[in-house]
């Protein structure tokens, strides 16, 4: 969207156009020929399941308006007053000047300090502010923010899609591809149809760094770092394994109860803040759709239990579904994945989260483990961010999509 | 009882053997003669050797041994395809470079923090899995899935004869109890003899 406009003429408005029909969508092409009209096309007509903006100069407003009342094309006002937007912009642009607010100069590929990525975070907030805007959902045991970016066009109460990564802190690749799927969900917006048509009835949470104090820990101390940062009175240890914290079988079998193991599962469930502040969300929320957890290494994606070695009720449908995700992912670059429970797949593993969320109602509940099998593990090579995170991309698409088309 | 191929009990199985295979080659066929008390898989699966870019099919059996006294579980295998090779021209440059080295080398974090492994330190790297095999092959139990994670040191020892002798600190991450697991080794190569793993002991965390 172009944003530069400041010698237009006041009241222009800006329309948002829904064409049902390819006949419907003709007919805005036809009005798009219309010069003597002015009109400036911010999203232009292809496609019906994309929304067409127009801005219309203010003498051309009834002309438009009758046109398309003539032909049952519905619309809404987006902007009703475009020069109050233009001096809000204004001030905004001059005041912050020398702060970079696009996002095409930041280095997706590359691993970032946590510092860095929160500005990354803000950067793209600004850039979309639209669509994508930040929430403080708590504070890590060290204070930290926790940040959430919210993908919406609008409406209150939505349906959602819950998405996080970098639980364990040493799992580098996970934090990187949340960051680039964060620009990838803004940038599709308007241009994919299947993104758009999600976010026209959905909204979108992604947590980018989910445990930032473990994240700081393994760049400034110990990159094997995987736990939180939480210390507990007479320990010399430190903190708890975070997805063996979380109300599922927690205490069971394939956690510790030891402090100093790195699966340890805390003095009780929800001990750990950085857990609490998702169940507390997501409780409040009371409307999230699908839960999507994501891990690295292994080049996994899975579905409950592990707390039981028994098959979820939803069993038939989950598998389904994460096989095609895990075949759309793979036909990008041929990185293999395996599909089935935490427990068949890996091994029995108490108190993780995607078994609270599916015990709790969420029924597309997944975890993906991402590259590799172990040649690197955790140290995965920078060259290998993005060819990452397209193809999980494509996963997280295919389950989103499937989240979306079966409603519930 | 039939495993499917994606469960873990079977990989690391797999796990096993490949260690073993590609360490030991011959020697993994040496057999104590034990009553049936364990568990034992049949694995079929492909080897690849990544520096030759060369694959090849492979069965094995692999026996974990219950009791008390943990002992390396035993493996039976058949490879398709010869597996030696002669020490290439890789193997022998690395050879000239480290015997011509002034001062012993010295190296730490390999790779380091960002996957970075520099030119000079892959026949490094290379040895340490090598080494590592055996490690793994000789402490692997049905619950336990081993993985190189990183070099924490390497230092080379100077020897008189032709090996070339290096004492590394490597870090094993265990992908069932999740931990990051120390451990020592002290590594003979030569590229006509091969790998030998002379001294070893798990340090503490």
């Amino acid at each position: 969207m172009n944003k530069v406009y400041f010698f237009f003429l006041n009241r222009d408005q800006v329309l948002r156009i829904r064409a049902s029909s390819d006949d419907q969508i003709d007919k805005l092409q036809l009005l798009e020929t219309l010069e003597h009209l002015q009109l400036d096309f911010w999203l232009h007509p292809s496609n019906p399941a994309l929304p067409v903006d127009i801005r219309v100069p203010f003498g051309s407003l009834q002309a438009v308006r009758a046109f398309l009342g003539y032909h049952d094309i519905e619309y809404s006002i987006l902007i009703e007053d475009v020069q109050v937007i233009l001096n809000e912009e204004k001030q905004e642009m001059i005041s912050n000047q020398r702060r970079e607010r696009s996002n095409s100069n930041f280095n997706y590929g590359a691993y970032h300090s946590l510092d860095a990525i929160y500005k990354a975070i803000d950067d793209l907030a600004a850039e979309y502010h639209g669509l994508v805007s930040k929430l403080q959902i708590g504070e890590s045991y060290e204070k930290r923010p926790l940040y959430v970016l919210k993908f919406s066009t609008g409406g209150p109460d939505r349906p959602a899609i819950w998405l996080d990564a970098g639980i364990h802190a040493r799992e580098w690749v996970t934090q990187a591809t949340a960051l680039w799927t964060a620009q990838k969900i803004a940038s599709e917006y308007g241009n994919d149809p299947s993104i758009t048509s999600l976010l026209d009835t959905m909204d979108i949470f992604l947590l980018v760094v989910t445990n930032p104090d473990g994240y700081v820990y393994s760049h400034a101390k110990n990159r094997m770092w995987r736990k939180t940062r939480s210390k507990a009175a007479g320990s010399l240890c430190v903190g708890v394994d975070p997805n063996r914290n979380w109300d599922a079988g927690f205490g069971g079998p394939g956690s510790s109860d030891q402090r100093c193991s790195d699966s340890y599962h805390g003095p009780h469930a929800n001990s750990e803040v950085e857990v609490k502040s998702i169940v507390d969300f997501i409780k409040k929320h009371g409307n999230i759709k699908a839960f999507l957890t994501i891990h690295s290494y292994s080049q996994l994606l899975m579905y409950p239990y592990g707390y039981k070695c028994t098959e979820p009720a939803d069993y038939r449908e989950l598998d389904t579904v994460g096989k095609a995700a895990a075949n759309a992912l793979t036909s990008l670059h041929g990185t293999s994945f395996k599909v089935g429970t935490i427990c068949s797949t890996i091994y029995q593993a108490s108190g993780g989260s995607i078994d609270w969320s599916y015990d709790f109602g969420i029924k597309y509940s997944f975890a993906f483990e991402l590259r590799d099998t172990g040649r690197y593990g955790f140290l995965l090579p920078a060259d290998q961010i993005i060819p990452t995170a397209e193809e999980t991309w494509l996963g997280l698409k295919s389950i989103m999509e499937h989240v979306r088309d079966h409603p519930y | 009882m039939e495993l499917e191929p994606s469960h873990y009990p079977a990989q690391r199985a797999a796990g096993v053997a490949r260690a073993c295979i590609s360490y030991r080659r011959g020697e993994c066929t040496d057999i104590r003669d034990i009553p049936g008390t364990g568990h034992k898989y049949h694995l079929e699966f492909t080897l690849k050797d990544t520096v030759q870019e060369v694959s090849f099919n492979c069965t094995a059996e692999v026996l974990y041994h219950l009791g008390s006294q943990h002992s390396a579980p035993e493996v039976h295998f058949t490879v398709e395809g010869e597996l030696g090779k002669n020490p290439d021209d890789a193997d022998n440059k690395f050879y000239s470079r480290i015997k011509s080295l002034k001062e012993p080398l010295v190296a730490q974090n390999i790779p380091d923090s960002f996957g970075i492994v520099p030119p000079e330190m892959e026949p490094i790297r290379h040895l340490a899995f090598s080494a590592c095999d055996y490690i793994i092959w000789q402490n692997s139990t049905e619950n336990t899935w081993y993985n190189l994670a990183q070099i924490q040191d390497v230092r080379q020892v100077k020897r008189n004869d032709d090996y070339l002798e290096f004492d590394y600190t490597v870090l094993l991450h265990d992908f069932v109890s999740q931990e990051i697991i120390p451990w020592q080794m002290q590594v003979l190569w030569h590229p006509q003899h091969g790998v030998k793993v002379t001294q070893n002991s798990r340090q503490p965390k």
